[in-house]
Order: structure tokens, then C-alpha cells, then sequence
């Protein structure tokens, strides 16, 4: 590991990118991802990188677009409007295997919104949000360390699937500040080569770098190898975090912010003898089904506790076994629960006498 | 025998995509003369868009890309930032520089981004049916149009070279057309100079090129060449609006290297000939 210092969350996640490898940041200011923003802006000229503040999202992902296919680690960073926005960006890089890290520090919507932090993009962020049939790699970090650890798991996983990978998280977690071990930075001579990027066609066969087909045919044979690449991802990519499942007969199902404070719920409902452990997926898709398993025969209740109006409890459902009671704890518009509020909620259900 | 035409070294032998008597092959065939003269084929990156031209990263032998509709600029900005030592084109029709992507086009020119668009001007847009572009000249009849387009509610076609000539400092703006051999060959003159514009770390350079849509503009090949003349200049006129400091502007110099060559190969028939 590199070096232990204090710092926000979107300053480390910022500073990770850097240390991943990532010289080129393209971006629009937003609230509440600014301190990446500004970050890449002072940081990237210091390691020889470019730093370009666009005139929209819209532009910031097709620049993202353009160096991607250049064969360069490259990030950009927003909210849930601009986010809205990259949307058809985002699927170019999909159908054109162009790989890249899309920064989404959620605020409440919809529309304008506020910039409270909130979960609202669960489902945009996991069910494709632009159009065609693509997926997002999404990861979902619950502490100032993962904001630096995942993001550069995103470019790994990015590169080695040529697909574009998303680090799904609110103000919270980019605001606050933690201690926070550094990645050590990367040397750029080791990342994976890219033989497929378009840099002039000098001593090699051109290259073409396509977000469409000529065919109808070969427009059919793209959506299957999309296709046989995800159930890859799905198969080999699902991270989750599991606390106190061995005896637990009520399961909190939640990530990131709200994964954080209902930890703190779940320690407290245990010291007070209640049999309650907590799920919680890193990597938003692919959802990890496989935590719910070893649940299946002896888990009926679960509870999702999230920042919005129920988005991760529809995957929750799929994972959980047919008959068990998956209810959901959250609201949207930027409504932050205390640890308290969850803690309550699974008083109340160990006291409904269904547990 | 002196070889004067030939297939450049950047074109494939493909079929063209486009309907009989388009201008869009000459373009093509412009941007791959000059690429070839330049030397620039190992070089160079090319980013096409939706639009009649979506296909002709077939066309071209050299590295491509296809970007989204209207969003070019900003893609060849991240090729260029991300490779500053090659050379990056955007080949785009009306629709996508002047409409949905006139964002795009307008802050890379402000940028001064060193890449160079080709636009091509043909009034409509073609790939669709000859729907109305920001192009669409006053009075012009177009199936999103049926009346001919009223500025009282469908406003004044863009002049978007002198545009981006006007927001552009350090920039090289030319406005061409193909509808004949003089005005062709000025048009390689003036992709030749956006070119260099770029290799010379320059700046921004734009080349906007009147072109033809028989197809969508309900006429023959020939009549649609000389629409070009009769309307689309006057509203268009060809020029360089804009020309990077220290450059000088050589639009007319292929013409007279033609001239030359057809005196020279006039010369060679001669079966006595001599030298001189």
C-alpha cells in the first residue's frame, strides 16, 4: 500500500484514479461531485495528464469516447442530471467495447432535483439507463477507503471487459472525510495493452473503433458477444459484504450510505439479542445473487434499506427465496435515515412476532 | 504514359454508399488525396457520425471511428488530447455540425481544438428524405418544409463558417463547393490547408463543403450543379474567412498545377517534342 491520509471521499476516489493509471478527466461542474472535479483540474497537468473542463455531459462523455478509443485509461464524474444526459454516450461506449470509469455521486431527484445524497439512480445505474441492450459494470463503495479502492477496481474491470464501469455513490461518501490508504500509483508502461485502439495505423492493419454494424446480421452477432460477456461479468464479478448471517433470521439488504448506518443498526439490534445480519452488495450489477444462497432454506425476512422509494428491493426479490418477506425501509428526495430510524424499524419487526 | 488518376492510397475499392450524382465521393476522395499527399496515413484518425456519410469509414483504409449523432468534435477532441501528435478529422453532414451538434462544433472551434472538421452542405438532410436543415435556404421546399421554408417561423439558414470564422482566433475557416472542376479544385486547396492548419499545431480548422442531394432535393445530377450556383452561393458564399497567423492562403494553387500538367501532357503527344 502506499500512504495512509486524511481525505474526502471524492478526493480520494479523484487521487485513486490518478494512481490507476488515469491521465485524461473530462467533466461539467455539478454538486455533489465538485472536489473530483477540481482535484483532476489540479492534479492532472502535475503527472503530464489532460485535464478539460467541457461545455456539457453531453460533451464530457463523448470526449471520454474519443480517448477511450484511444487506448487511455480515462474518467469523467457527475450527478444524476448529467448523468441523464451521458446516457446515449454511455451506450456508444457499450456497443463500441470502449472501455472507461463514469463517476456518479447521486443526488435527489427527479429532475432538477437537490443535492442531498440519495440513492435515486439505483435503477438507472443497473438496468442500462441509456438505450440497446447493454449493462454497466456498477460498484458501490460505503466507506472513504472504497471511494479509492473500487475506483480502481472500476479500471480493471473496465479494461479486461472493454466496457464502461460505473462507481455508483452520494454526497455522503463524498464529502466525508476518513483515513484512507492510498493504492500505490501505477506505472502506465504496466497497464494492459490495447491493441485494438485506434492510433493511426502505422505498421498494423487499421483499426476500427464502431458503435454500429454494417449488417443487420452483424448487428445480431455484436448483441451476443454483448451478451455472452455479461453472464462472464455476472458469473465472475459479484461482490458483496456479509456480517453476522450464521444464525440471523432477519437480513438487511442495503449499500453504500445506508449499507453504513444500518451496520451500525444491526450491531446494536445484536447486543439487544435480536438475530439480525446485514448483505451488503458492492457491485450493484452485477447483483450478487449468490449471497442470498446460503440463505435460502433458513432467511424469510429481509429488509432493503435504501435512500429512495424501493429500487434494489425489485433485484432483492429476485434473489431472496420465493416465499420469504422482503420489505422495504427508505424514501426518497434526499432523506437520510439515522441509524436510529433503522434500528426501530427492525424493533418493530422482531416484535411483529413473525421472526 | 504519365499516370494522372488514380485510386488514392487512402480509399478502399468499395462501392459507394451514396445515390447517383452525390458529391459526398468527391469530398471523400478530397480528404483522401490530401491525406496521401501529406503523408499523414499512418497518422491520421477519422470519426464519422449518423447521417448519409454514417458508412464511409468503409471508404477510407486508415484508422476510423463512429461517434454519435452530432457529437464528432468532442470525440476527435478525446482522440486528439489523448494523441497530440495525430492528426484528427471529423467528416460530418449539416444536420450533425449545424443542429444537434452545434454545441459540440462551436466550443471546440472556441478551443481552438487542434482537429479539423469537414462539413458537408447540402441544405437537407439527406439520409432521412430531404427533411429541412438549419441549411435549409429561404423559400426551399423540403418534406418538413411542404410550404418552403418561412423565416417568420423557421428563421435564416446558418452560415456556420462565418461562425466559427467570428468565435475561432487561431483557426483556418473555409467555405468551398464541388459542383464543378475549378471549384473542387479549390476545395482540395482548402482541405490541404485545414490539414497542415492542424500539423502545424495552429489551431482549429474548419472546411464547410457545398455539396449536392439530387435525391433529396427532387432534381437531376446536373440541375442540382447548378442550383449550387444559382442559390446555394448566393446565400453561401466560398471563401476563407479565417486563416491562422503566419499562413498564407494557396486556395487556386491546384488549379494552376493542373493547368500545367495538361500543358505538359498536351507536350508529351507532340511526336517530335522537345524539352522546355
Amino acid at each position: 500500500m502506499g500512504e495512509k491520509v486524511l481525505l474526502s471521499g471524492n478526493e480520494a476516489l479523484a487521487e485513486a484514479a490518478i494512481r490507476a493509471g488515469c491521465r485524461f478527466f473530462y467533466g461539467y461542474p455539478i454538486t455533489p461531485q465538485g472536489e473530483i472535479l477540481e482535484h483532476m483540474a489540479r492534479r492532472l497537468p502535475e503527472v503530464g495528464g489532460v485535464f478539460l473542463q467541457s461545455e456539457s455531459e453531453v460533451s464530457a462523455i463523448n470526449m471520454v469516447y474519443g480517448t477511450a478509443a484511444a487506448g487511455k485509461r480515462v474518467m469523467t464524474a457527475s450527478s444524476g442530471p448529467g448523468i441523464s444526459l451521458m446516457q446515449e454516450g454511455i451506450s456508444f461506449l457499450a456497443a463500441a467495447f470502449l472501455p472507461c470509469v463514469i463517476v456518479n455521486v447521486m443526488r435527489s431527484g427527479p429532475g432538477l432535483g437537490r443535492v442531498r445524497p440519495s440513492q435515486a439512480d439505483y435503477l438507472q445505474a443497473t438496468k442500462g439507463g441509456g438505450h440497446g441492450d447493454y449493462r454497466v459494470v456498477v460498484l458501490a463503495p460505503a466507506s472513504v477507503q472504497e471511494m479509492a479502492d473500487l475506483t480502481v477496481e472500476a479500471f480493471t474491470i473496465a479494461d479486461r471487459y472493454r466496457n464502461p464501469a460505473m462507481i455508483l455513490c452520494d454526497g455522503i461518501l463524498g464529502q466525508m472525510m476518513e483515513g484512507v490508504d492510498l493504492p500505490s500509483p501505477t506505472h502506465l508502461g504496466s497497464l494492459p495493452p490495447k491493441p485494438w485502439a485506434t492510433t493511426g495505423a502505422e505498421n498494423r492493419p487499421r483499426n476500427l473503433v464502431l458503435a454500429a454494424p454494417l449488417t443487420d446480421d452483424e448487428l445480431i452477432a455484436l448483441n451476443e458477444e454483448l451478451g455472452n460477456k455479461y453472464r462472464n461479468v455476472q458469473e465472475r464479478e459479484p461482490k458483496w459484504e456479509a456480517q453476522l448471517l450464521d444464525d440471523a433470521e432477519l437480513v438487511i439488504v442495503a449499500f453504500g450510505s445506508s449499507a453504513r448506518i444500518a451496520t451500525d443498526a444491526v450491531l446494536k439490534a445484536r447486543e439487544d439479542g435480536m438475530k439480525v445480519g446485514l448483505v451488503r452488495p458492492i457491485t450493484l450489477w452485477p447483483f450478487p445473487t449468490e449471497a442470498f444462497d446460503d440463505l435460502r432454506e433458513r432467511v424469510k425476512h429481509y429488509l432493503v434499506v435504501e435512500m429512495n422509494n424501493g429500487q434494489m428491493i425489485e433485484d432483492v426479490r429476485l434473489a431472496a427465496p420465493a416465499d420469504a418477506q422482503v420489505r422495504h425501509f427508505g424514501k426518497g428526495g434526499g432523506w437520510v435515515p439515522s441509524s436510529q430510524d433503522v434500528y426501530d424499524e427492525i424493533l418493530r419487526m422482531c416484535r411483529k412476532g413473525s421472526l | 504514359m504519365t499516370k494522372l488518376f488514380t485510386r488514392p492510397r487512402s480509399m478502399s475499392d468499395v462501392p459507394s454508399p451514396y445515390c447517383p450524382g452525390c458529391t459526398h465521393g468527391t469530398a471523400h476522395r478530397l480528404v483522401a488525396e490530401a491525406v496521401d499527399e501529406l503523408g499523414l496515413f499512418e497518422k491520421v484518425i477519422g470519426v464519422v457520425s449518423p447521417g448519409c456519410s454514417v458508412r464511409s469509414w468503409r471508404l477510407y483504409r486508415f484508422d476510423m471511428v463512429l461517434a454519435a449523432h452530432g457529437r464528432p468534435p468532442a470525440v476527435a477532441t478525446g482522440i486528439k488530447r489523448a494523441l497530440p501528435g495525430k492528426m484528427v478529422f471529423s467528416y460530418q453532414g449539416d444536420g450533425d455540425s449545424c443542429a444537434i451538434g452545434l454545441s459540440e462544433l462551436m466550443h471546440a472551434a472556441l478551443r481552438c481544438e487542434k482537429i479539423t472538421v469537414f462539413t458537408i452542405n447540402n441544405a437537407v438532410y439527406g439520409s432521412t428524405g430531404g427533411q429541412a436543415a438549419p441549411t435549409t435556404l429561404i423559400g426551399q421546399v423540403t418534406p418538413s418544409y411542404p410550404l418552403g421554408r418561412d423565416p417568420s417561423h423557421a428563421g435564416y439558414p446558418i452560415k456556420l463558417a462565418e461562425v466559427i470564422a467570428d468565435i475561432s482566433k487561431d483557426s483556418y475557416v473555409a467555405r468551398v463547393a464541388l459542383n464543378n472542376v475549378r471549384n473542387i479544385l479549390r476545395a482540395k486547396d482548402a482541405v490541404i490547408r485545414a490539414f497542415k492548419t492542424q500539423q502545424e499545431g495552429l489551431g482549429f480548422s474548419f472546411v464547410e463543403m457545398l455539396s449536392v442531394c439530387p435525391t433529396g432535393w427532387h432534381m437531376t445530377p446536373l440541375d442540382s450543379l447548378t442550383w449550387v450556383d444559382e442559390a446555394m452561393i448566393k446565400q453561401y458564399p466560398l471563401g476563407e474567412f479565417s486563416m491562422p497567423h503566419e499562413s498564407k492562403s494557396d486556395l487556386g494553387a491546384s488549379e494552376q498545377r493542373v493547368k500545367k500538367l495538361t500543358v505538359q501532357a498536351e507536350t508529351v503527344e507532340e511526336p517530335t517534342h522537345t524539352h522546355g
